[in-house]
């Protein structure tokens, strides 16, 4: 599907999709610290990239993050602190996940309160339906009949039986 | 000469489109029979236009001719043939074109089909549809004509972009946009019915033919461009939650739930404003989908500022149509009866859960890919919404719908028996449960979410087959007896398990590739060795070859598997000269449903080569599963009852059909 973003969008940018993103020499040693740092990378973005986190981004910009992030690591910073020094350095659009604040209260919230909302009105309405629900069914539907239409009806009983 | 005629072409198509969109619609207001009959021979001839105007314009690539400044900018002479033609959507106009074909196309299909629609009910249809048509063209002819020539003709084109020069490009636009388009239709008969202020059952069942078709093709169209992505970028992601993905995706949850509704309509007479809404808002998000690629909004808002021609124009189109659709549904939709009294669990009710999720789900996506656009353009402050916040918004308004998934069609209509299905689930219950125990003992300690992901998928499968085997009472009564049943099953009840496998198939798929796959990331020279799992790599050599167009750079590995040779893999990087860029070229190799994938990194000076391989287990029942639910679309669309212009089954039989 980025190939279809590439149909639409790198005629007019240059795109490099052909992403080997991290490369041999950046690997850590430490296997439980490269983990980290992979698991971190997913979360950060390459700014100059479209939508494309810093472990899949083979840009110029996204490698260097990447070694600022194992040279945190290797420093001692817990992921916590890593993020933290990144988004003082670099600001929020670095991070893949917004924080959860005033300014992202809707795009946190606004699913799960349309669902709570959804499932309300839904109890609302079956609670009124149910209320009403023994005169409607005593209804039937679409009103009254033409003379017509009950003609035709008895005649469709009829042939019927 | 023939760009001229394409574009002549493209210029009467809107015209027969005003017609289309004026003329029935007041025949239907009048009640007169000449007027409304306008419609049908209208929608044909506009396909029979647009058809030539697209014929036209692949002309312009097959023969090179550079004098069209599209043709100059997306083709080449040395390039295939197979890309020559293709190479008429790898671009906005073209695209734009292929759109608008693929609309006729329907407009047509409804004419040809529809003559068993009441002749209101099939004109206000075909008008709608030709509004939609009508702004299109003039879209295309006045921001984003194909056919403008060029003077003096150059020697060569630029070429197409080597990332499309694929065999995807040839399959998956064409699909997704019969899925985005084939809403349309929906949309249509939407607000066809609101101008007619009625709507019955009947509606529903002239829909949902329509509404499938669409989302097959959708499926199938998301499923081959996830692949494709797959395979052509070179470290093995297949999903990105991409703006330009998500705006695939949102149709396809709406489709997804319109389909659903459609049936509680259907069966039941139930739901009707609901279907209603949901048919607008299927075609809105197509629309929107359209918006966001084609606008230039994606790139930057402040792109989209500085040449705002066409988004502008789409941005118009969308106002137009969403806001007319909604604004039409608002003033109509209170005349719609209400019919069919449920309670709160039921398959009915089963299918408003289906919905609600659905639909919470498809906000989570739409909140995530508009609110960074929003958000810049309100207070200038820049955010990133990617795949970390995805997966954790969308997976828990979904994993809802995948555990209620094996309970529905168990469920009676009106008032069901929760108990009674949950016993009857016990089965798909315990093979899940031994399926969590088996991941969790295999795991030995992984993340606990695993054996539960695993146990979920498993009960999903299970569950769907549950309903087969109640059904036809496998397992009680002879097999003889059983499938005979199965014969008689209507083939619909086949579509929805096989529609709720494939979402289990595709589950495990995820499940294998995400959580279980290992990654070598090494630097090699040949004669070296790389491995993972249990799977050995022999680099022998690298080898240098020239296609068509490209040269390309290979490097030939040999794989074994304890000792024994088992197969070669040549991944490989492509030049291509016309652009000065390339592709990577990834080597899989499939292992039962696993695949071993290779790709190859930057050459370096002194002989070695950096390579990434991926051992990704059970990968290919991501897409297996797709094709699983597009058969059993197939399946419930070949249903004789849904075939659209069917004859009706007689009297006394449909009497004896059971109800389900």
């Amino acid at each position: 599907m980025r190939v279809v973003c590439s149909i639409l969008i790198a005629l007019t940018l240059l795109s490099a999709p052909q992403a080997l993103a991290v490369q041999p020499d950046e690997i850590l040693p430490d296997t439980a610290l490269e983990g980290r740092a992979r698991a971190l990378s997913k979360e950060l973005r390459c700014m100059v990239c479209q939508n494309q986190s810093i472990d899949d981004s083979d840009a110029p910009l996204a490698r260097d993050l990447r070694l600022i992030v194992r040279e945190r690591l290797k420093e001692g910073d817990s992921d916590r602190q890593v993020i933290d020094f990144l988004v003082a350095r670099y600001g929020e659009f670095v991070l893949l996940k917004p924080r959860v604040a005033l300014h992202t209260a809707l795009l946190w919230f606004g699913p799960p309160a349309l669902l709570c909302g959804g499932a309300l009105a839904l109890l609302l309405i079956a609670r009124r339906r149910t209320r009403r629900g023994s005169d409607d069914q005593a209804k039937p539907e679409g009103g009254n009949l033409t003379p017509a239409e009950q003609a035709r009806l008895a005649h469709l009983l009829k042939s019927e039986s | 000469m023939i760009a001229e005629l394409g574009h002549y072409a493209l210029v009467l198509a809107l015209g027969l489109a005003l017609v289309q969109a004026c003329v029935p619609l007041y025949g239907a207001r009048k009640n007169d029979p000449v007027l409304m009959s306008v419609a049908a021979p209208a929608a044909i001839a506009q396909f029979g236009f647009v058809a030539f105007a697209f014929g036209a314009l692949v002309i312009c690539y097959v023969t090179s001719d550079f004098s069209v400044v599209n043709v100059f900018e997306n083709s080449h002479s040395a390039k295939p043939l197979i890309y020559k033609i293709t190479g008429v959507w790898g671009n906005h106009e073209g695209s734009m074109l292929l759109w608008v074909l693929i609309l006729s196309v329907f407009g047509a299909l409804v004419a040809i089909f529809g003559s068993n629609l009441p002749a209101r009910l099939r004109a206000n249809v075909l008008a709608v549809q030709s509004w939609v048509a009508f702004t299109f063209y003039l879209f295309i002819l006045a921001t984003s004509n194909p056919f403008l020539r060029l003077s003096p003709a150059p020697i060569e084109g630029r070429d197409l972009n080597p990332i499309l020069q694929d065999p995807g490009l040839a399959i998956h636009p064409p699909m997704l946009y019969v899925g985005y388009v084939g809403l349309s239709i929906s949309f249509s008969f939407a607000l066809a019915a609101l101008i007619e202020g009625r709507i019955d059952a009947a509606w529903a069942r002239w829909v949902r033919p329509w509404t499938l078709l669409a989302w097959m093709f959708l499926t199938a169209g998301i499923a081959m461009g996830s692949y494709w992505a797959y395979y052509t970028l070179g470290w093995g992601g297949w999903w990105f939650w991409d703006p330009v993905e998500n705006a695939s995706l949102m149709p396809w949850i709406a489709a997804t739930a319109l389909l659903h509704s459609a049936v509680v309509m259907e069966k039941r007479n139930a739901l009707k404003v609901w279907t209603i809404l949901l048919a607008i808002l299927a075609f809105s998000l197509s629309l929107v989908g359209t918006f966001l690629v084609r606008s230039g909004v994606l790139t930057s808002v402040h792109t989209f500022a500085s040449d705002p021609a066409r988004g502008m124009f789409i941005l118009m189109i969308l106002v137009l149509f969403i806001g007319g659709g909604l604004a039409l549904f608002a003033l109509r939709a209170p005349l719609l009866k209400q019919g069919g009294l449920f309670a709160p669990i039921s398959r009915e009710g089963a299918l408003v859960f289906n919905n609600l999720f659905l639909v919470s789900a498809c906000a989570a996506v739409f909140v995530g890919t508009l609110y960074p656009l929003a958000l810049e353009a309100v207070t200038g402050e820049k955010i990133s919404v990617g795949a970390p916040f995805f997966n954790m918004t969308f997976w828990p308004l979904f994993v809802p719908l995948l555990i209620a998934a094996p309970f529905g069609p168990l469920l009676a209509w009106k008032r069901g028996d929760l108990l009674g299905v949950a016993q009857r689930l016990v089965g798909a219950a315990a093979l899940a449960v031994i399926g969590i125990a088996v991941t969790f003992a295999a795991e030995g300690g992984g993340p606990v979410l695993i054996p539960f992901a695993f146990g979920l998928a498993i009960f999903v499968i299970a569950g769907a087959l549950t309903d087969l085997v109640e059904r036809t009472a496998l397992l009680r009564v002879p097999l003889g007896t059983a499938f005979a049943r199965a014969r008689g099953l209507p083939r619909s009840a086949w579509g929805t398990a096989l529609a709720h496998m494939g979402l289990g198939v595709t589950l495990l798929g995820i499940i294998g590739e995400t959580q279980l796959g290992s990654e070598r990331i090494a630097e090699i020279k040949p004669g070296q060795s790389i491995s993972i799992r249990r799977y050995d790599l022999h680099f022998d050599d690298i080898v240098q070859r020239q296609g068509p167009n490209y040269s390309e750079t290979a490097a030939r590995f040999t794989v074994r598997r304890g000792g024994d040779v088992i197969g070669t893999m040549e991944p490989s990087k492509r030049t291509f000269p016309s652009r000065g860029s390339g592709t990577t070229e990834s080597a899989l190799m499939r292992r039962g449903v696993g695949q071993l994938y290779l790709s190859l990194g930057d050459l370096n000076p002194d002989g070695s080569i950096a390579v990434r391989l991926y051992h990704k287990p059970l990968v290919l029942m991501i897409w297996l599963g797709a094709i699983v639910m597009v058969i059993g679309g197939g399946l419930s669309l070949s249903d004789r009852r849904l075939r659209v212009g069917a004859p009706k089954p007689a009297r006394g039989k449909a009497v004896m059909q059971p109800a389900e």
